[in-house]
Order: structure tokens, then C-alpha cells, then sequence
């Protein structure tokens, strides 16, 4: 994170134990302007949850008529992830936004459960 | 460039016996897409045939064939739903060719979905990765496209210890589908 600024960074390597079968995979989705999620686990899991992910957010601005503010987004990503609580998705997502009207940095990442940890500088 | 082209072997084994040797691997789902299954003998043959009959319905109900992409997506939904109750164990690769061109998809068991320009499924791939790395570039020819595959297929039928296979291949092109002859491993 910077001032009025994050970034988030992420490999675009497809693979099975050793085998590289893709290298343009993609990891971070753009959620709206200012909110960005990145994925990393379970490669099945990851689609399945992005495709669950954007149908709620869909839906939050059908309904809401705005965009959806990174925190209230984390913690959607949270519940929905704790909803699983045994029998997860193997998924590990970090979040980078813009939160609020001065675009206050906020990045927030979780564990499969949806323990989430905000930082200040960088997670 | 303007085609898929997929291949497959012909053997069915059963622990160390090899039931089959004229088994054909690639199943069309419909007349512009083609499925080449790898996996458990029953989950394969169950599991394909409900893609291609659900892809079947999907035309009779909306009159519409479905692309490439959704058919992919969808066969990838079945698998991803299917995980965590009684997975499929079932590794494919789709091909077909729709209105936006050719296109081929990598599929695991797991619900795993990549769009790739070349792929492998199971052993195949620790051969020919590296040949399809190094000599496959866009807008290939059939010819040429044909003559890599057959790179593939010799390179596999010398090194890989259960080599020695006939081979299935199936093209998918803007016409439809064509069965090309299928390596037989004594002439190759």
C-alpha cells in the first residue's frame, strides 16, 4: 500500500505437481474500479468460489445501486468462507481496495476459513 | 487455426490386463465439439455420456447450439458440484469450434477449467509438453498440425514404458467433425 494507491501481484502459472500446463492463468479479479481480489489455492476451488463471489456482487449492486466498500466485501468473502467451515474451500484470498472518499488503501488477506488479517503496509 | 484436433488411445486396462485395444477414447457431445475422456472405465463412459445428452437438451429446449466456452464451463460445473459428493474421476480435454473460432479447454477431475492451445492428459503429457512447446505456433495447417501430433504419438509409442498403442484421432473443423486413420502402432 501507498498513498491512495495499493497493488497486487500474482504468478500465472497453471500446474499439476510438476508439470506447468498453462502460463497465463489468471489470479486477481477486478471486482469494480477500486477493489481488486487475488486467489490462491485449490485451482478448482478458486473458480468455483470467483463464479460464487461475482454472482453476489452482482446481485449487492442490483440491489444496493453501488459499489460494494472493500471491507464490507472482505467480509462477505469471510462469512462466505466460514459457511463451508468443515468442509471448506480450499482457497487463501487477499484483497486490495480503495475504501471510503479520501481512497483510504485497505488490504485485508484470510485463510481458507476466513480468518481475516487487515494490514497497513502490505500483506 | 481453424481447427481442433484431438487424439487419444485405444487401450482399456483392467490392473495389468488390457481388456480393449480398439476403444474409442473421444466422444463427439455434438456435432461441433469433441470430448476426449481419461479416467475411471465407468465414471468416463457415465459421466461424458451425461454432458453430451444435457448438451443435447440444451438444443432441444432453446433451439441454440451451445458454444465451445459454455459446453466447457457447464462440463466444468458437473465436476466442481460433483467433488464433494461422489467425484468423477474423470480427466478430459473439449475441444470445438464455434462461431468465435477453435478452441480447447483442459479439464481435470477435480473441475479444473483452462483454456489452453495444446494439451495432455495423464502420462502423455510428461512426453509431449516439451515437443508441443517447442514446435506448436498459431494458425498451424491440419497438415502440419497432423504432422505433430504423429511426432507426438512416435515419441510416445518409443519411450513411454506402456507404449506400443494404436491411436483414435478426431479433428473438429468449422464443417464438423472428421475421423482421421488411426495410428496403429505397427505402422508407425
Amino acid at each position: 500500500a501507498g498513498k491512495n494507491c495499493v497493488g497486487i501481484a500474482s504468478d500465472r502459472r497453471y500446474g499439476q505437481y510438476q508439470t506447468t500446463i498453462a502460463t497465463d492463468a489468471q489470479k486477481i479479479w477486478k471486482i469494480h474500479d477500486k477493489l481488486y481480489i487475488g486467489l490462491s489455492g485449490l485451482a478448482t476451488d478458486v473458480q468455483t468460489f470467483i463464479e460464487k463471489l461475482k454472482f453476489r456482487i452482482t446481485l449487492y449492486q442490483l440491489r444496493e445501486e453501488r459499489d460494494i466498500k472493500p471491507s464490507c466485501f472482505a467480509q462477505l468473502v469471510s462469512t462466505m468462507l466460514y459457511e463451508k467451515r468443515f468442509g471448506p474451500y480450499f482457497v487463501e484470498p487477499v484483497i486490495a481496495g480503495l475504501e471510503g472518499p479520501n481512497n483510504e488503501p485497505y488490504l485485508c488477506a484470510m485463510d481458507l476459513l476466513g480468518c481475516t488479517s487487515t494490514a497497513k503496509g502490505f500483506v | 487455426k481453424d481447427y481442433v484436433l484431438l487424439i487419444a488411445d485405444r487401450k482399456v486396462a483392467y490392473s495389468v490386463v488390457a481388456l480393449k485395444s480398439d476403444h474409442d477414447k473421444i466422444m463427439h457431445l455434438d456435432a461441433s465439439k469433441l470430448f476426449a475422456i481419461a479416467g475411471e472405465g465407468g465414471d468416463a463412459v457415465q459421466f461424458s455420456e451425461y454432458v453430451q445428452k444435457n448438451l443435447h437438451l440444451y438444443n432441444l429446449k432453446t433451439g441454440l447450439p451451445l458454444s465451445t466456452k459454455a459446453a466447457a464451463h457447464f462440463t466444468r460445473n458437473e465436476l466442481a458440484t460433483a467433488l464433494r459428493k461422489g467425484p468423477f474421476q474423470v480427466n478430459a480435454l473439449l475441444g470445438g469450434v464455434d462461431h468465435s473460432g477453435p478452441s480447447l479447454y483442459h479439464l481435470d477431475y477435480l473441475g479444473t477449467l483452462h483454456k489452453v492451445n495444446f494439451g495432455a492428459q495423464g502420462y502423455g503429457g510428461y512426453f509431449c509438453y516439451s515437443i508441443l512447446d517447442r514446435l506448436w505456433k498459431p494458425d498451424m495447417s491440419l497438415d502440419e498440425g497432423v504432422a505433430l501430433m504423429n511426432t507426438c504419438i512416435k515419441e510416445i509409442n518409443s519411450r513411454f514404458l506402456v507404449g506400443g498403442a494404436d491411436f483414435t484421432i478426431k479433428v473438429v473443423t468449422a464443417e464438423g467433425i472428421r475421423v482421421l486413420d488411426p495410428v496403429l502402432a505397427s505402422s508407425a
